[in-house]
């Protein structure tokens, strides 16, 4: 149900930032989620009427409440927050005035500036949106001001403002954003203003708290689990057990006789029921008879692929990037190294598993969802629906996490809420499509599984002089609307973080084999780097150790002309206390370092193994250049959180099939990071004038590696097959 | 058939199959939202809730099960220990998709109703049964430890 947060919440809430920004009287934070639902819909529009809007990003109402319009979901990583701070720092907001609300879906007003389209991924939301923003906060401050001067006829180059007011030093006369605004929204909006001298920064780069926390810590927050409409169903769908498979027959028979199933329907992807309960349609699913056509299905097993990819490794490939000539450099080096790296598929696991709900008419889709790629889902809903984009509308609310998900380009669960919502009708029945646990491991759309072949040859002097790397796997971006990235048969995210390797190494070869399987595929949260970062960054630990280098000067000395690369990789070293000496016996430290979406991070990791080989991470330090730091906080808790991610994933992360079953389905099976698991993180961040990139991914992609090596270095054993075994014992 | 209980301090009757999930009765006939749905099998702790004090995991209790007994949902937390637990969330920013804090803020509390002074093995036996996507696990331990502290303050 539409939810504000009360007045008076979150009062303990971040003192520090609360006396950095001197206002010992916004104690009483505000700042809520407001759930646009229905009655608040029309409520909201009615407000905005009457309200100052000089763009489609703000909106300050007559009692000086100011509404940011997030056109990025909040899936976890802050999103809201970075956005609200951005914005509130240019116009000058009070920060406990301050409230952010989803955008409508409309590509023409919120696109997302690095994709052309409305939609949140790629650790892009701070980095598209950071100029958009701090000109629609200055925007709005430059006609306030006018405001002001032209209701005290003086002129604005007197006035100043703080806090959500506009000041005249001189008669002394204040005025809030409130009072200002309906005179504000007379006015013409300003083609140019002047942003703020960065040394001004009174949010950016402190520590406002996050806008979501509150309704976070009392279970008021609105998931799309939570959505509760009048004479709402919810329904379950069947999906084929194998991949490809299809319905031959059903008996809806059984499932219809649960007490409070309404319908049985097919749809394109399954056999949904439909009920009043999630536990009738659970109960109804259960009890459903369904014979499936598998001979188009894929049959193969995880082992029988990943030896099909071990053979295409040694087969020619596609060359995605070529500096001099890495063949016969390595041929003719005094030594060579080589070492073969293999990985799973991997399940998002987000801990809402997926769902959506849709309102279909004969002539309007109202859906409300975690919504990810609001202009693609917007445009298979129609599709699905036989309606025009137009006459879709999506209520964006907070994801349970996504990890790139929820941003399927097929818009997977949205077509399949809107297929049932059909099949049940149109008739303006809402109905929440559920996911379960189940459904989501089994469900496809994984991290692809990856084989990488590395060769390296070193010279008499110890110098890397030739580097070669082949990976095999499926594509992400084939045989969809991003296709047009696949350029001379070359998906940049299947080799994005080794084609574009760092280090400087006179003679590269870095090829590609893709494969088709009947597996989908997605983005999992670093994408790419999620496996080439591991790849690149535990081969060259192995090519230092041959070469008799410190594994960390051995990247330094390599890294000369990426000034921010290396500074991040000397920062973790010397915060870990990499040149302190040797570790007790049974312990050991691992580097690595890697650049993803623009963001730099090294990580160390600190490792005991015990006498069974049992591994135990227990410190990391992470350091992180990520341009100007928005919020240090949100970026610390990003690398915390895309610690423990990515250590959960090489630790246990996998989905196997077996004669193409899935034989995962819950948390037992498909095991992640758990707290007993989780080092202690020490983060480091580089202060920096650039433009700000993204935080929600790259900390994910070096700790693998690093702890990987730090392995190596306690045991003289290298894990290259993830997940990591159960023991480091040989 | 209609099961009777104590649902965050109030008397409460609920028509429904005796065999439904605790997780779902909450949800979707008494209307409290704030519990989630998260795995179906006691293995994530997003559904976790307090019977008679102790941090039970919804989504595989019965209704049935919790006949003339007292269910805390996150809605009903009032104790000392939980609003402690509350604050420190706050405090330390612990969330960030949010989904499972329901049910890591009713773990943590029930252990801190129990445990004043929790040592890290003891947040650990307390608080690995929920799962955490987003990973905030060190902050999830400090908090405790904050909230600890706060209880003795």
């Amino acid at each position: 149900m539409p939810h504000q947060t009360a007045p008076g919440r979150g009062r303990s809430s971040r003192r520090e930032f609360l006396k950095a920004g001197g206002s010992v009287t916004a104690l009483a934070l505000t700042i809520g989620f407001e759930w646009l639902g229905p009655a608040r819909r029309a409520a909201a529009v009615a407000a905005g009427a009457a309200a100052f809007a000089p763009n489609a990003f703000l909106r300050i109402g007559a009692d000086g409440t100011v509404t940011i319009i997030a056109k990025h979901i909040e899936m976890g990583q802050g999103a809201y927050t970075g956005i609200a701070t951005v914005l509130a720092e240019e116009l000058d907001a009070n920060w406990a005035d301050v409230r952010v609300e989803s955008a409508p879906a409309n590509a023409k007003l919120y696109s997302n500036l690095a994709f052309g389209m409305q939609g949140t991924g790629g650790s892009s939301a701070m980095a598209n949106s950071w100029s958009q923003l701090r000109e629609a906060g200055a925007k709005g401050r430059a006609m306030l001001l006018t405001a002001a001067a032209q209701q005290w006829k003086v002129p604005v180059e007197e006035l100043s403002t703080e806090q959500g007011v506009v000041l005249h030093a001189a008669s002394k006369r204040r005025a809030g954003y409130g009072e200002l605004s309906a005179k504000a929204a007379a006015l013409p909006v300003p083609e140019h203003v002047a942003l703020k001298d960065p040394k001004d920064f009174k949010l950016i780069g402190r520590r406002p708290p996050r806008v979501d926390v509150p309704a976070k810590v009392d279970g008021t927050a609105q998931f799309t689990l939570d959505v509760e409409l009048p004479g709402m169903l919810v329904a379950l769908l069947k999906r084929p057990p194998l991949f490809g498979a299809t319905v031959r027959t059903f008996d809806p028979a059984a499932a219809a006789a649960v007490p409070g199933v309404v319908k049985v329907v097919q749809v394109p992807r399954g056999i949904a029921v439909i009920a009043k309960s999630f536990w009738a349609a659970k109960q109804g699913r259960e009890a459903l008879v369904v014979e499936w056509d598998e001979s188009h299905a894929e049959k193969r097993g995880s082992a029988e692929i990943m030896g099909e990819y071990r053979a295409l490794a040694e087969q020619p490939a596609i060359s995605a990037r070529k500096v001099g000539d890495a063949a016969p450099a390595i041929k003719s080096a005094a030594r060579t190294v080589t070492a073969s790296f293999e990985f799973p598929y991997l399940a998002h696991a987000p801990m809402e598993p997926l769902d959506a709900v849709v309102k279909l008419t004969a002539s309007s889709c109202e859906i409300w969802a975690g919504d990810q790629f609001q202009t693609l889902d917007q445009a298979n809903a129609a599709k699905t629906a036989g309606l025009d984009p137009q006459q879709v509308s999506i209520h964006t609310l907070y994801a349970g996490g996504s990890f790139g998900r929820r941003a399927n380009v097929g818009s997977d669960y949205i077509v399949e809420a809107v297929s049932i919502a059909k099949a049940h009708g149109a008739d303006g029945t809402p109905i929440k499509l559920q996911w379960t646990r189940e459904d989501d491991l089994r469900g496809g759309m994984y991290r692809p599984m990856y084989f990488h072949k590395l060769e390296a040859g070193l010279n008499a002097k110890n110098e890397l002089v030739g580097w070669r790397h082949v990976i095999v796997g499926q594509s992400i971006m084939a045989g969809g609307p991003f296709e047009v990235m696949v350029k001379n048969g070359i998906d940049p995210t299947s080799v994005e973080g080794a084609a574009n390797i760092a280090y400087a190494i006179p003679n590269i070869d870095v090829e590609l084999a893709t494969t088709k399987t009947g597996v989908p595929v997605l983005w999992w949260r670093v994408v790419g780097s999620s496996h080439t970062t591991f790849a690149v960054e535990a081969f060259i630990d192995e090519v230092a150790h041959a070469a008799g280098k410190d594994p960390f000067a051995f990247r330094r000395d390599l890294l000369a002309h990426e000034p921010r690369m290396r500074a991040v990789l000397e920062l973790a070293a010397t915060k870990a206390g990499w040149s302190s000496g040797p570790l007790p016996k049974g312990k050991g430290r691992g580097i690595a370092v890697g650049e993803a979406f623009k963001t730099y991070v090294a990580q160390v990791a600190e490792v005991s193994v015990d006498a069974a080989g049992q591994v135990t991470v227990d410190r990391v330090v992470c350091a992180v250049d990520c341009g100007i730091p928005i919020n240090p906080d949100v970026i610390a808790a990003q690398m915390e959180g895309g610690i423990g991610f990515g250590l959960g994933a090489v630790l246990y992360g996998a989905v196997t099939l077996k004669d193409g079953r899935v034989e995962q389905d819950n948390f037992n099976g498909y095991r992640v990071l758990r707290i007993n698991e989780m080092p202690k993180v020490e983060v480091h961040i580089v202060p920096s004038a650039e433009a700000p990139t993204g935080v929600g991914e790259p900390g994910v992609a070096p700790i693998g590696p690093a702890v990987a090596n730090a392995v190596f270095a306690a045991t003289g054993r290298r894990f290259r097959l993830l997940p990591f075994p159960q023991s480091a014992k040989a | 058939m209609s099961t009777s209980f104590v649902l965050n301090g109030a008397p409460t009757t609920l028509d429904a199959d005796p065999a439904m999930p605790l997780l779902w009765a909450i949800r979707e006939i008494a209307g409290l939202h704030g519990t989630k749905f998260g795995c179906g099998m006691a293995l994530c702790g997003a559904c976790t809730v307090h019977i008679g004090g102790e941090a039970v995991r919804s989504c595989v209790t019965p209704l049935s099960a919790v006949a003339g007994k007292p269910v805390t949902t996150i809605e009903g937390l009032r104790s000392k220990p939980a609003q402690a637990v509350q604050a420190a969330w706050i405090e330390l920013q612990v969330p960030q998709c949010g989904y499972c804090q329901s049910g890591q803020v009713m773990s943590a509390t029930a252990l801190l109703e129990k445990n004043s002074a929790p040592t890290d093995a003891d947040i650990d036996a307390a608080m690995s049964g929920n799962i955490c996507r987003c990973a905030t696990y060190s902050r999830i331990r400090a908090a405790i430890h904050v909230a600890a502290r706060s209880i003795k303050a």
